[in-house]
């Protein structure tokens, strides 16, 4: 099925959104994933946030390391240019493209391998540095283009699909996201769109390092009894705290909420975001909360999903570089060149 | 002053000698010895100082050995004239190096027995320590003012004029006068007991002269950094190692004066110190993909952990300049040593079939000019370019051609199809050879709602960037690539000929560092009656002009600074010469090569290869 070409046909009814672009503009190639596959369901979130978000998806890099994730998107946004990187390293690239370029969104896919293994240094670091990013893990647990060994993100006592047994503790890449300063951090589950796609929306339009856990099944390798990625299990365990409804700028706000069940959170450039709490004692503004929620919940063995926490106002590393308003790669010569008689000034303080 | 006990006659020398302080790292006599340096080309006299120090902060033994040649020698001469010895644990080390009738200038507060010196030289001891003590009190001005001392009394020794130091000192605290007016102090310290106590000057001397004209003394990681600004870098990501750490820096300095918006405050560079080299070379890597001209600086070690996102530009093609100052290796090596042993592991990074461009600049003008052809260069061929500097040229002042830039040389951005070009219909195929030349088009992200868009990834793909495992679209990739490098050897900075004032079939290939050492070496050589002609390279891959010269020559040295013969290597392999057309110098002790060590090397293989067997039994 990967070498059919897609056809390109637009039903005439499909409708657009206010820049012009259907649903099917923001789609890619035909994904040569398994069956079923969580991370096609997150493929499909993306494409949903960006039409919903009216993005014209020439203005959204897309950055991958090495991995079934990180081929993901050259199945999304077939219009954005993308970089599958090397294993690893798409923090890195995802950062230097970002100082170059202030001006694009940036999306960077990775998988469980990908960032909590090779790669845990650099999403550390893009983390810490506060890159204007939607950082999205799509996490099975297992290494499935090299045919099911454990990755980091498995959990102690996890059995694999010929039953061995993981004796190693996992790496919690949300818990890291909140210690290292991530100012957007959510989990969420490839099967739950609902809410899932809101959680992209807000990461998408979220100010500074936005991560998004997702736990997305591997069909073919971790999606059998004794796994604790698995479909049934994470359905079972998942325990949201809140929904979250994501409101554009200036939208009217219609439907009232009683008094304490609705947190609004406006992000910086104007947008809403409405998080209806399902756990009345959750606080998506306190990070150490956040952490010690999050840690209670796991240690019973439940998945907490939704957006656990919102620095609403985030800053980020252009703000902390000081750099130029105008994107550093379109400054011309003239802008960037001290000239000749500058230079004669150099010489004479060198002699 | 001590006489000699041998009859040596002291060595009489104006304006030709070396003088090597021996300090311990840590106690302020960097300063000092610069400031000596500094006032000998004030003079006229051109002077090429180098700092040989450990990797360590304070205690250690480190040295300063300052060249002075009227002549312009620049390189290393090998041997000490006079010992300015005030580490204690390097005494014997230290005085075994002076030559026979050189001088010995030490501390001798304390007295230091007999059988410690050497009784074919020259003995100036000072009472350094005492006079300092007597004129200062707080601990911390006792040591650093006594560096001053030295320096004073060394100056009237070598006969030179306080006036220029004094001058030095105003320009080096100017609006901190009482800084000023206590380093002028402790300087007539040590002239005035040299001119009470003993006998000036030398019979090495100091005498002005008008050789310096209007040269500028600098050290090449500043020169690559202003190289850097002037080639229009706007981000740089890197990672503190020695010797390159200087780099970027520098490169801070520079653009906190010359590139800050004078509206908004705001800064048209970002710099970022990265958690480690692989992030380092990943973010350039992003940059430049989306269009900023971007480097990274680094040593051996850095460039090992690069060698995979290497391999991801030269395939994925994008334009990256990597700073490479080399030092010893291999491993940690000799980190505070230098060497030019990086030459294979950058010319074949990562793996796969890689080649990769390399410039190899001789000093810190060239530094200035590699680094902006550097960022022109990797735009024009969508590759890494590496520039080869080391420790020897980076972390030393030297004296070098100043700074130049021609206001109406224009950066070349190479082929970035723009959207007006594609909406005109213009075909883009990201990896396709339309031009003949093996460069293709690329666009840059954002640029066009609908038009131009690819995937860029290290997987093969066919022209149009899709994804394949074909062959022939492997094949013609790889191939392209090929064309392109054969494209590079005509862009990159050519080969410099010096041509022998008699014909001869004898030639010597050099690059980098060795410059200064070659020139004084060829002129000793042709001295002697021996003639080379001598080519300078200055990158790789090798322009034909470098094949026509080991053509015309029936043997070629090949003189570097490293184990293996690495250039050497390089021009067996990529040019197919018969090895035994080449032979090998190689100096590779950490030190900078010498112009006696090359001299010496050249001749004795000449004359051996002179000496018939029969010559040999009638002598």
């Amino acid at each position: 099925m990967s070498y059919l070409a897609k056809p390109k046909l637009h039903h005439p009814t499909l409708t657009t959104n206010e820049v012009g672009y259907t649903r099917r503009d923001y789609e890619g190639r035909v994904s040569t994933l398994c069956a079923g596959c969580g991370h096609d369901s997150i493929s499909a979130a993306i494409i949903q946030a960006c039409w919903e978000l009216n993005i014209e998806p020439h203005r959204v890099a897309k950055l991958s390391g090495i991995g079934c994730s990180s081929k993901t998107p050259d199945y999304f946004l077939g219009a954005s240019h993308g970089f599958n990187t090397v294993h690893g390293r798409m923090p890195s690239v995802l950062t230097g493209a970002n100082l170059a370029n202030r001006d694009l969104l940036y999306l960077g896919v990775s998988g469980d391998g990908d960032s909590a293994s090779i790669g845990l240094g650099q999403f550390a670091n893009a983390m810490r540095r506060g890159v204007r990013m939607a950082y999205i893990v799509e996490n099975n647990g297992v290494y499935g283009l090299t045919k099911g060994q454990f990755s980091a993100t498995a959990d102690r006592g996890s059995k694999s699909k010929k039953g061995v047994v993981n004796r190693d503790n996992p790496v919690d890449l949300v818990g890291l996201a909140l210690q290292l300063g991530a100012t957007y951090v959510a989990r969420s589950f490839s099967g739950d769109k609902a809410q899932l796609v809101p959680l992209i929306k807000g990461a998408i339009d979220h100010g500074g390092a936005a991560f998004i856990d997702i736990i997305s099944p591997c069909v073919t390798f971790n999606n059998h009894a004794g796994s604790t990625k698995s479909f049934d299990y994470v359905r079972q365990h998942n325990e949201a705290v809140s929904r979250i409804d994501f409101m554009p700028v200036h939208s009217e706000i219609t439907v009232d909420y009683e008094a304490g069940a609705v947190i609004d959170v406006q992000q910086h450039d104007g947008s809403t975001l409405r998080l209806r709490k399902l756990q009345p004692d959750y606080d998506p503004t306190d990070r150490y909360g956040a952490l010690s929620y999050m840690n209670a919940h796991q240690a019973r063995g439940e998945v907490v999903t939704g957006l656990l926490y919102i620095d609403p106002i985030a800053t980020d590393l252009h703000l902390s570089l000081n750099t130029s308003d105008t994107p550093l790669y379109a400054l011309q010569e003239s802008e960037l060149c001290p000239g000749a008689q500058a230079l004669e000034r150099i010489n004479a303080s060198l002699r | 002053m001590n006489r000699m006990k041998d009859q040596v006659k002291p060595i009489e020398a104006v304006n030709d000698f070396v003088i090597k302080f021996a300090n311990v790292n840590g106690s302020g006599s960097a300063s000092a010895n610069e400031l000596f340096a500094k006032a000998i080309l004030r003079m006229g006299v051109p002077v090429s100082p180098r700092n040989i120090f450990p990797s360590n902060i304070q205690g250690m033994p480190t040295w300063y050995e300052v060249r002075v040649s009227e002549k312009g020698y620049l390189g290393r001469r090998g041997g000490v004239d006079i010992m300015v010895a005030m580490n204690p644990q390097t005494w014997d080390a230290d005085l075994s190096e002076i030559q026979s009738g050189g001088y010995l200038f030490y501390d001798n507060t304390r007295p230091i027995p007999e059988s410690q010196f050497r009784k074919d030289i020259e003995v100036i001891g000072i009472p350094l320590t005492e006079i300092s003590n007597a004129a200062y009190a707080d601990p911390r001005q006792r040591q650093l003012f006594k560096n001053i001392i030295y320096v004073g009394a060394l100056s009237v020794l070598l006969d030179l004029d306080a006036a220029v130091f004094e001058k030095l000192f105003a320009e080096q605290y100017r609006g901190k006068e009482v800084l000023l007016d206590s380093n002028v102090h402790a300087l007539h310290l040590g002239r005035d007991y040299v001119k009470t106590h003993l006998q000036a000057p030398l019979g090495i001397r100091v005498k002005r002269a008008d050789k310096v004209g209007n040269q500028i003394f600098t050290d090449g990681n500043s020169a690559t950094a202003l190289g850097c600004v002037y080639g229009g870098a706007t981000v740089a990501a890197w990672y503190p190692i020695t010797p390159s750490s200087a780099v970027p820096e520098a490169f801070q300095k520079y653009c906190d004066k010359f590139r800050v918006e004078a509206d908004s405050g705001k800064c048209k560079v970002a710099i970022v110190q990265a958690e480690d080299e692989l992030a380092s070379i990943g973010m350039v890597i992003g940059a430049a993909w989306n269009g900023a001209r971007a480097f990274t600086a680094t040593s051996g070690p850095g460039i090992s952990l690069m060698t995979e996102f290497i391999g991801l530009a030269y395939f994925a093609e994008i334009p990256v300049t990597i700073i490479d100052v080399q030092r010893g290796g291999p491993s940690t090596g000799m980190p505070t040593r230098t060497q030019q042993s990086d030459v294979l592991a950058c010319a074949y990074a990562s793996h796969g079939d890689t080649k990769h461009v390399l410039l190899f600049p001789e000093d810190p003008h060239e530094c200035f000019e590699h680094a902006a052809a550097a960022l022109d260069l990797a735009d024009r061929l969508q590759t890494p370019i590496f520039l080869m500097s080391d420790l020897d040229i980076g972390m030393n002042q030297r004296l070098c051609k100043p700074f130049t830039w021609d206001d109406t040389r224009e950066y070349d951005r190479g082929k970035v199809m723009t959207a007006e070009e594609l909406e005109a219909g213009k075909d883009f195929g990201r990896y396709k050879d339309v031009d003949g030349d093996g460069i293709p088009w690329r666009t840059l992200p954002g640029t066009h709602p609908t038009l131009g868009s690819f995937f860029t990834r290290g997987t093969t793909r066919d022209p149009y960037a899709r994804y394949s495992e074909r062959g022939p679209d492997y094949v013609y990739n790889m191939e392209r690539l090929l064309k392109k490098f054969k494209t590079a050897a005509t862009m990159v900075p050519q080969p410099v000929v010096r041509k022998a004032t008699h014909p001869t079939r004898v030639g010597v290939l050099y690059y980098g560092s060795t410059s200064p050492a070659m020139r004084e070496a060829l002129d000793v050589l042709s001295t002697q009656g021996t003639n080379l002609d001598a080519m300078r390279l200055r990158a790789f891959p090798f322009p034909d002009s470098v094949k026509q010269f080991i053509d015309e020559h029936d043997k070629v040295f090949v003189v570097e600074q490293n184990r293996d013969a690495q250039m050497h290597a390089l021009l067996v392999n990529e040019l197919a010469i018969d090895p035994a057309q080449m032979v090998k110098v190689l100096h590779y002790d950490g030190t900078p090569i010498t112009a006696r060590f090359i001299s010496e090397a050249i001749d004795m293989n000449l004359k051996v290869a002179d000496t018939k067997p029969d010559q040999k039994e009638a002598a």
